[in-house]
């Protein structure tokens, strides 16, 4: 309780103590300005609020204030039912929505020691990667436009949609699709995927091409996110930052390649790697991994079209049984009527399952008590983690680029706050 | 239907042979456990940093990768009531480790971590926002997601689902 009292104001004007604190310590404090940057500054993507403490524009010191998009998404998790998670799930980087139902799910899969098809696993991989893709143009637009590149905004979203269409084509919706369940996807891609895939595909390169020769090749981009925002590749790793933040500061570590899941160790792709942890190295980094997604995607539709059967396990607990059979056995029709029902349960165990979204490592660990639902879900985020180390990020550097900085570590603000 | 957990061939998460620090921290470390391939190791409060920073060092596991901390609340009436898990990462040798601490209500305090990884501190304020578990040592401990003055942990099993 100690330490409870300390976090209440003292008075009703401040919302936010530790400001006031900071300022008593501080001899210059008369001469330094605090600015609260958001949270409904555009720049903040999201909702994210900042108290910086400015000595003339240069950052003395950065406090994020997070919370205001917290919902108790990990709250209300517990109250669901396994499959119904999902719903939750893709609601939280609702930007990489497959790639946080695809953790969820393997998570427990591993609980339960569920295979999953070869078809379901090369939907999943095609459709991550998609997402990937559509993720990545939100940054690049974003990004491009905080630092004042206001043309790449429009050329990355127009492509975007076209995946969104991809997606509203394949599982029925663009946003929160909820498409991957348990034991594999809900349902096969109808026929007019494939060719509609295949034409996005092919017009991908040539949008690369002209992003690149709008903005990376820009002169004041360059010296905007250039030397800005440096993090050492030490201090990544303390900071315990992943994704393309901790590549572009020279950390090969991709978990599609270290830990592979769903079939990525078959794929052929590279992990791109820049050196020196500025906003211009993770920039490159997410160029490079567009490219790389592309070509996972490639090789992904070619399998959906040779690679046919199931998109969904028979596991009997997550597989409702045939009708026929139903009509005739009363034990078939009661296992049905239970699964429709109550839902099936999980075996007793915790389990730790890590995958690579469009952000970093987003990682689930689920405690099961052998109920229908899951007793405990922690969802570690990487736009969490990675947030918390921009202070150290922008501490001793100019005011405008404190917004380079949050753009080029991608948070989505769902992410952070759950 | 058959309830028996198997390691399934797709999860290639790897996890780290635990027993080296067995005898090194015996009286930190109470039980080592393996199931569907994922290695946890019980421990203690006492000992816990030294335990820890041990690990992050030690070349030939070298954990210097703090992935997460969870907190899970074992229920109102359970005794000890919540556990805090630590899943540590190796960069170096791609090799996973759980630390699990078993805490009782009314002594809800741990060591905290943030001096051996940085990424620790906004981890430990989440922990402590959603269950009121109390981190010595640390250097920022306020409340994380929810406001400032706001009562209660919300995360803690007997936290209404609607709030309050």
């Amino acid at each position: 309780m100690q330490a409870r009292e300390l976090a209440v104001p003292t008075t009703s004007t401040s919302t936010f103590s530790p400001i006031s604190m900071l300022r008593k310590s501080d001899p210059l404090a008369d001469t330094r300005m605090t600015v609260s940057l958001g949270p409904q500054h555009p720049s903040t993507h999201g909702v994210l609020r900042l108290e910086l403490v400015l000595d003339g524009e240069t950052v003395v010191s950065a406090i994020p204030d997070i919370g205001y998009l917290h919902t108790g998404m990990e709250k209300t998790m517990e109250k669901e039912k396994w499959q119904q998670v999902v719903t939750i799930t893709c609601r939280m980087d609702y930007l990489n929505s497959m790639g946080n139902d695809l953790g969820y799910c393997l998570a427990v899969e591993k609980l339960m020691g569920v295979e999953v098809p070869e078809r379901a696993k090369v939907i999943r991989v095609l459709l991550t990667e998609l997402n990937r893709i559509a993720s990545h143009l939100v940054w690049f637009g974003t990004h491009a436009m905080d630092i004042g590149a206001m043309t790449g905004f429009f050329y990355a979203f127009t492509h975007r949609e076209k995946i969104l269409d991809l997606f509203e084509c394949a599982t029925g919706a663009r946003f929160h699709q909820s498409y991957f369940v348990i034991g594999g996807a809900r349902y096969d891609v109808p026929d007019n995927f494939i060719p509609l895939c295949q034409e996005f595909l092919d017009g991908f390169p040539s949008l690369l091409a002209e992003a690149k020769k709008l903005v990376t090749g820009n002169k004041i981009f360059q010296t905007r996110t250039k030397g800005v925002g440096v993090i050492s590749k030490e201090d990544a790793i303390n900071w315990a930052l992943s994704g393309p933040t901790i590549r572009g500061s020279g950390l090969n570590w991709d978990i599609r390649k270290s830990e592979p899941y769903s079939g990525y160790e078959t794929y052929d792709f590279n992990v791109p790697v820049y050196n020196d942890g500025d906003v211009w190295s993770r920039y490159l980094v997410r160029m490079d991994e567009f490219h790389e997604s592309w070509k996972i995607c490639c090789q992904a539709l070619e399998r959906l079209r040779t690679i046919g059967g199931s998109v969904k396990s028979d596991h009997p607990k997550l597989k409702l049984p045939e009708r026929d059979l139903m009509k005739e056995h009363i034990d078939v029709m009661i296992h049905h009527f239970l699964l429709a029902s109550e839902g099936f349960t999980v075996p007793v165990g915790e389990v730790y399952q890590s995958i690579e979204s469009a952000r970093g490592e987003i990682a689930y660990y689920i405690v099961s008590d052998g109920a229908e639902r899951p007793y405990r879900v922690r969802v570690r985020t990487p736009s969490f983690v990675n947030l918390a180390a921009l202070p150290a990020m922008v501490e001793g550097s100019l005011l405008a680029d404190v917004v380079a900085v949050i753009g080029s570590i991608d948070i989505v603000l769902g992410d952070v706050d759950r | 239907m058959s309830e028996s957990i198997e390691q399934s061939q797709t999860h290639s998460s790897r996890y780290a042979d635990a027993s080296l620090v067995r005898t090194k921290f015996a009286d930190t470390i109470e039980e080592i456990i393996e199931a569907i391939g994922e290695v946890t190791l019980i421990a203690k409060r006492d000992g816990l940093v030294e335990l820890l920073t041990f690990l992050r060092d030690e070349p030939s596991l070298k954990f210097n990768y703090l992935s997460d901390i969870g907190g899970v609340d074992l229920g109102e009436f359970a005794s000890p009531r919540f556990a805090v898990a630590y899943q540590l990462y190796s960069l170096d040798h791609n090799h996973r480790l759980r630390i699990k601490v078993f805490l009782p209500e009314d002594d809800a305090n741990l060591p905290t971590l943030s001096k051996v990884w940085k990424a620790a501190n906004w981890l430990e304020r989440e922990i402590y926002d959603m269950f009121g578990v109390n981190f010595e040592g640390h250097p920022d401990q306020r409340r994380i997601l929810m406001p400032a003055d706001y009562e209660g942990h919300p995360l803690r099993k007997d936290f209404p689902m609607k709030g309050y």
